[in-house]
């Protein structure tokens, strides 16, 4: 459980930033640069003071100006993985590891967390002669190894290309599945959002924006400008139900419905992400018949917004919230407005592996099967 | 050491004893200066710097002159050193050790805040995160980090002290086996007739300490800077 409610001046910038979110799982923090967020996680950590307000995580209250509470950062226990790294360029990695570590606790940890985030090899090595994607590993084991209540990671994989992306990925989603410690994740990268986090803060110009799981705030129309840089689409939360290996299809059951995708080697009964691209569904006012199409959902209209570029979004909700991304040729057309009764039409190799995330409180591993 | 005369054996000594002991003496001090300098913001902060550097500017005799009113043993704090610990400072080695010491004091700040001003902040941000108090912080992070820098004004202020000549020879005077170290034991021979072999002897020997601690310093130093760039 987090609670934050501070205001923080920064010259002519005014940070002013409450939410709740709740225990476990992975809260990101988005917003464009420049909206605050990383000035929000320092106050988190210690780093910078707010003017006035209240930190709490769990029972812990790490800053009340009322109650004149301010924790200093070594006594918060919040590990905090920086974009850069920040590894000790005059320590090993071993010892880069072991300097938060206290007791026996910490030296019962230091092999499990070395071979989470398998980085065994590096142990003798220093920074210096690490890849940027090793280094970031190191940095998360790091602050793993001081026993946080909570790790507050800024855009870790921000200076990273794109291979040593997807090479860390997997990492936090072990942290999260098999650790289970609460994450604060900034990141300005709505497909990391989509993969990792449960809880979405959106932040804007020092204020946030919207609060609320990552499922409701992307179907949501007037966060459009907020999140906008990312192909917009729906964000569905999926069950694996059943697969046919031999007509390469997998079934992914949500809100009563059965969604078929392309074969993927995931067991039945994993939770999923799964996000369908505006752009990849089509509408159609009867039920089509003779076509490739796999995916066809009966839904209505809830909402139509203008892009002012021609082009159309439209909210079926057919049980779930789909949206679709049609021309104003089209939609005149259909005659389509709010209230419509249509058929979505989604083409199963749309999504692809790039569109799924693997969810919370699973044993699969993520580095056996999606990337 | 049969290859010295006893008179530059003990000029020797000396001087590399009252060189050591103000570098030591003063290295806490020094620290102290270069942080409150680099790291901390106070009124009068441009004053405690000129202070500092004064004896770069003011004539070594006029720094010798205000150290026998202070520390003379009828001075403020000398009288005060003798009449509560016994302590004499004027004319003994100490008293050329102090001296020593406050005239390298600026080089070895100078050297000290440079290298403390280049430690990257956000290293000691992350050590706090991690559990590290402030002092845990100092002497972990930053403390390493400026070595370099400690060993540079370490150094510099080491060979400041072993050539310290006019404040030591006004505060301390000329005393043979207690304050004449070699610039003053080489300062005496040219004043003796018959004395030049044995001056240019001296300098000799003042050349050769004062190369062996800029080539040691330099190997340190390389040393050092592999270490923090993370080479073998």
């Amino acid at each position: 459980m987090i609670e934050v409610d501070v205001r923080r001046r920064l010259g002519d910038f005014a940070l002013q930033a409450a939410f709740n979110s709740p225990p476990g799982g992975i809260t990101a923090l988005f917003g464009r640069s420049g909206a605050g967020k990383t000035a929000l996680v320092n106050l988190l950590a210690g780093l910078d003071r707010p003017d006035e307000g209240r930190i709490a995580v769990d029972d812990a209250v790490l800053f009340d100006s009322e109650a004149g509470i301010d924790l200093a950062p070594e006594m918060r226990r919040l590990g905090y993985v920086f974009q850069e790294g920040r590894l000790f360029p005059h320590m090993s990695v071993r010892r880069n590891l072991a300097y938060g570590m206290k007791g026996k606790d910490g030296a019962a940890n230091f092999d499990r967390i070395v071979e989470l985030l398998d980085i065994g090899a590096l142990l003798d090595r220093t920074p210096h002669a690490l890849s940027g994607g090793e280094k970031q590993r190191v940095a998360i084991g790091r602050a793993l190894l001081a026993s946080p209540r909570l790790l507050l990671m800024d855009e870790p994989l921000a200076s990273l290309d794109m291979g040593r992306k997807a090479e860390i990925l997997p990492f936090i989603e072990r942290l999260r599945d098999e650790l289970a410690i609460p994450i604060v994740y900034v990141t300005h990268a709505m497909e990391e959002i989509v993969r990792l986090a449960d809880m979405l803060v959106i932040m804007s110009d020092g204020k946030v924006a919207a609060v609320g799981p990552v499922e409701d705030l992307m179907s949501r129309l007037d966060l459009r400008p907020l999140t906008g840089r990312y192909e917009a689409g729906a964000v569905l939360t999926v069950t694996v139900d059943g697969h046919d290996a031999r007509r390469a299809v997998t079934r992914l059951a949500f809100d009563g419905m059965t969604l078929l995708v392309p074969y993927f080697d995931i067991p039945v009964g994993e939770e999923l992400r799964i996000r369908i691209r505006a752009r990849d569904v089509s509408l159609a006012l009867t039920a089509p018949t003779d076509i490739s199409i796999l995916n066809i959902f009966p839904g209505r209209v809830v909402e139509i917004s203008d892009r002012k570029d021609g082009q159309m979004d439209v909210i079926v909700d057919v049980g779930a919230r789909i949206w679709a991304r049609v021309t104003r040729l089209a939609m005149d057309r259909l005659a389509l407005q709010p209230g419509s009764e249509v058929h979505a039409l989604v083409k199963a190799v749309a999504i692809d592996r790039q569109s799924l995330g693997r969810r919370t409180g699973s044993n699969f591993r993520g580095d056996k099967g999606i990337p | 050491m049969s290859w010295l005369t006893p008179l530059e054996a003990e000029a020797l000594g000396l001087s590399l004893k009252v060189a050591v002991a103000s570098v030591v003496g003063s290295l806490p001090f020094g620290l102290a200066a270069a942080w409150l300098l680099a790291r901390r913001n106070f009124p009068g902060k441009a004053l405690v710097d000129g202070v500092i550097h004064l004896p770069l500017v003011v004539p070594p005799v006029v720094v010798g002159y205000l150290l026998l009113v202070a520390l003379g043993r009828r001075g403020p704090v000398g009288g005060w050193l003798y009449d509560s610990f016994g302590i004499t400072i004027a004319f003994t080695w100490k008293g050329a050790a102090v001296a020593a010491a406050v005239m390298a004091f600026p080089l070895m700040v100078r050297a000290m805040r440079l290298s403390l001003e280049a430690v990257d902040r956000r290293l000691e941000a992350a050590a706090r995160t991690l559990g590290a108090g402030r002092a845990r912080v100092f002497m972990t992070i930053t403390l390493p980090l400026m070595a370099p820098g400690v060993l540079a004004g370490t150094i510099l202020a080491f060979a400041r002290a072993l050539g310290e000549f006019g404040a030591t020879i006004t505060f301390v005077s000329n005393i043979p086996g207690e304050t004449r170290t070699l610039p003053i034991a080489l300062y005496t021979l040219t004043q003796t007739p018959e004395g030049e072999a044995a001056a240019a002897r001296l300098a000799l020997i003042s050349v050769g300490l004062a190369l062996a601690a800029i080539v040691a310093s330099e190997w340190i130093a390389r040393r050092m800077a592999r270490r923090l760039e993370g080479g073998t």
